[in-house]
């Protein structure tokens, strides 16, 4: 570190109050920043689960979807199109939907129920307990083990219930990779099984998953379901189509986006004012240090380096604060939907830019301007 | 006395535009010499924080030169006379504009960092300027800790640290009693002021005359006297 940044470290930190307010401002304003924008990616990943856990290249749907949980069933030919089309390697029927379960102590429970193709399964869950086999045995269901298992009252291998007035037994337990968003278990079955035990309408396929035959049969695939009054997305569209739902056509987002404002304005506010205090204090002494000889860049550049060296311990802190705390709840509340993305960072560290950028330029203005002679003028 | 440290010539500078023009000073001509005590004194408001100002690279006069060993102050790129500073003048400001979160040590040191000098090697020559000053044990304390006439002392061995060629010190007893004024300033006359350093003092102390070399007189802007020891 040179001599003049030494100095400029060394006037920050000692003055310890200040240095504090400014910390304090600026941790505080990335903490929250981080908890927004983690929370709202931890709800758009569990938006997305059902898309992500059945794993399918390809997703052919109504293009009124616009999210996994409100499927529009779409009928027996499509599917049958959809495998004629060139480029397609296979494509098999998804089912997906709400049903009641009624527990043996007689409480309901709702679930999302997914019906896997019955000939390949394509999209079956890694098993923790169980033969995947066992899906075809009378009425054999598969229980994902995610936070909201214990709402099926904690079901082992051989638990029964009732689906629809129908018996249903657990022949699984699955390994859960991203939980649902509305906090309801998830059942596996076969399709056909998911058919004829939930009332469905005319059309029974709510998704339609396409294997292609390889990356640039993608957009002839696309085009050919265009022409068939249908949508065919990749998984990674899908998810960006369910996440532009939540976030532009739910007010959840613009809700986000507030708070995450809000957030940056509170840490403006607080450190800009506080990093404007300091400077003024100081404002005499650094028209000094320009009498003595101190050329303008250096004032300049011990100013920045006060600002950013604050800002980037506040933003470790900040960061470090949001992660301990969402860590501590997911402990507490396996529910909790918060992840930390390198997305949320990279917002977090560009606004703690903005806030040390102008900061530090309210203070640059002022010690540009001084001039030493007010020094010797009093 | 020795060779001219400073040649001032028709210097003017005025404040405001028109009828609120305000002439500070007025066609001031003088020169200040190695080896020698200048005193520029005058009521307030006579222009001697202006003239000192120009002299010293602070404040650009509106005509006149300033030279200084033969060049033309005024004619330097802002860079070359912040280098001016640094290298050929001391400053010792009236409120001594110590660094309250530095310790002693470091704001003697402020100028040597400021020359790029490494930093250990800044705080080892400040050591050996403070106990010029007789502070050597006050080193680590913040100024504040100080009393009015240790502050200046730091002041002093923060503005002699870089070793310039001339000393600027402005009011230096405003804040001091008699006593300790008088005692700063023998200090200054017998262990800062040599034959290769020229003070100039701006000052209406009258207390602390009697260690000048030279006084100049100032009044609405004007030398009006120019009185030498005697």
């Amino acid at each position: 570190m040179s001599g003049i940044l030494k100095i400029a470290f060394k006037l920050l930190v000692n003055d310890k109050g200040k240095f504090a307010a400014l910390l304090v401002g600026i941790t505080f304003a990335v903490f929250l920043m981080v908890m927004m924008t983690s929370m709202f990616a931890g709800i758009l990943s569990r938006a997305s689960s059902t898309v992500t856990n059945i794993g399918a290249k390809m997703w052919v749907l109504d293009p009124a979807v616009n999210n996994v949980s409100s499927s529009i069933p779409m009928p027996d030919y499509v599917q049958d199109a959809v495998r004629s089309i060139d480029g397609v390697k296979y494509a098999v029927p998804l089912y997906s939907g709400g049903a009641q379960v009624k527990l043996k102590n007689g409480v309901y429970q709702a679930v999302t129920v997914i019906g896997l193709d019955d000939a390949s399964l394509f999209g079956r869950p890694d098993l923790i307990q169980g033969k995947i086999e066992d899906i075809y045995a009378e009425n054999g269901f598969i229980v994902v083990q995610d936070a909201e298992i214990r709402k099926l009252g904690n079901p082992k291998v051989g638990s029964e219930f009732e689906i629809n007035d129908h018996h249903g037994v657990v022949v699984g337990i699955a390994r859960a990779n991203i939980s649902g968003l509305f906090g309801i278990p998830t059942l596996y079955t076969t399709y056909s099984r998911a058919i004829s035990y939930l009332p469905s309408t005319r059309f029974t396929a709510s998704y339609i998953l396409v294997k292609p035959k390889s990356q640039n049969d993608i957009p002839h695939i696309k085009q050919e379901v265009n022409k068939l009054g249908y949508q065919a997305l990749t998984d990674d569209e899908f998810i960006q189509k369910i996440s532009n739902f939540y976030k532009y056509q739910t007010g959840l987002g613009i809700n986000v986006m507030l708070m995450t404002l809000i957030s940056f304005i509170v840490g403006l506010s607080i450190s800009g004012q506080t990093f404007y205090t300091f400077i003024l204090e100081n404002l005499e002494k650094f028209g000094a240090l320009k009498a003595i000889g101190a050329k303008g860049r250096e004032l300049v550049s011990m100013i920045l380096f006060q600002a950013g060296f604050t800002a980037f311990l506040g933003y470790g802190l900040g960061v470090g604060l949001a992660s301990f705390i969402i860590m501590s709840a997911k402990l507490k509340m396996p529910d909790y939907a918060a992840q930390i993305t390198d997305l949320n960072l990279g917002i977090a560290f560009v606004m703690v830019l903005i806030i040390a950028g102008i900061s530090s330029l309210i203070g640059i203005r002022k010690v540009i301007r001084i001039e030493p002679f007010d020094i010797f003028r009093g | 006395m020795g060779n001219l440290a400073i040649q001032a010539t028709d210097l003017a500078k005025w404040f405001g535009e028109g009828d609120a023009r305000t002439m500070a000073v007025k066609s001031v001509s003088f020169e200040a010499k190695f080896g020698e005590m200048l005193y520029i004194v005058g009521p307030s408001g006579s222009g001697k924080t202006t003239l000192l100002s120009m002299i010293s690279g602070i404040l650009k006069p509106n005509s006149g030169t300033v030279l200084v060993e033969d060049r033309d102050i005024w004619k330097m790129s802002s860079d070359e006379l912040a280098d001016f500073r640094l290298n050929k003048i001391g400053f010792v400001f009236q409120d001594y504009h110590l660094f309250p979160r530095l310790t002693t040590v470091e704001n003697v040191a402020l100028p040597l960092i400021l020359k790029k000098r490494d930093w250990k090697e800044s705080i080892k020559v400040a050591h050996e300027y403070l106990e010029i000053v007789g502070l050597a044990q006050r080193a680590e304390l913040p100024p504040v800790k100080l009393s009015g006439g240790e502050q200046q002392r730091v002041a002093i061995a923060r503005a002699i640290a870089s070793r310039p060629d001339i000393l600027i010190f402005d009011e230096p007893t405003a804040s001091l009693d008699g006593d300790t004024g008088r005692k700063i300033l023998e200090f200054v006359r017998e262990h800062v002021l040599n034959d290769r350093r020229c003070i100039i003092i701006v000052t209406h102390d009258s207390r602390i005359f009697e260690y000048a070399h030279r006084i100049i007189n100032m009044e609405d802007g004007r030398i009006t006297g120019d009185e030498h020891e005697k």
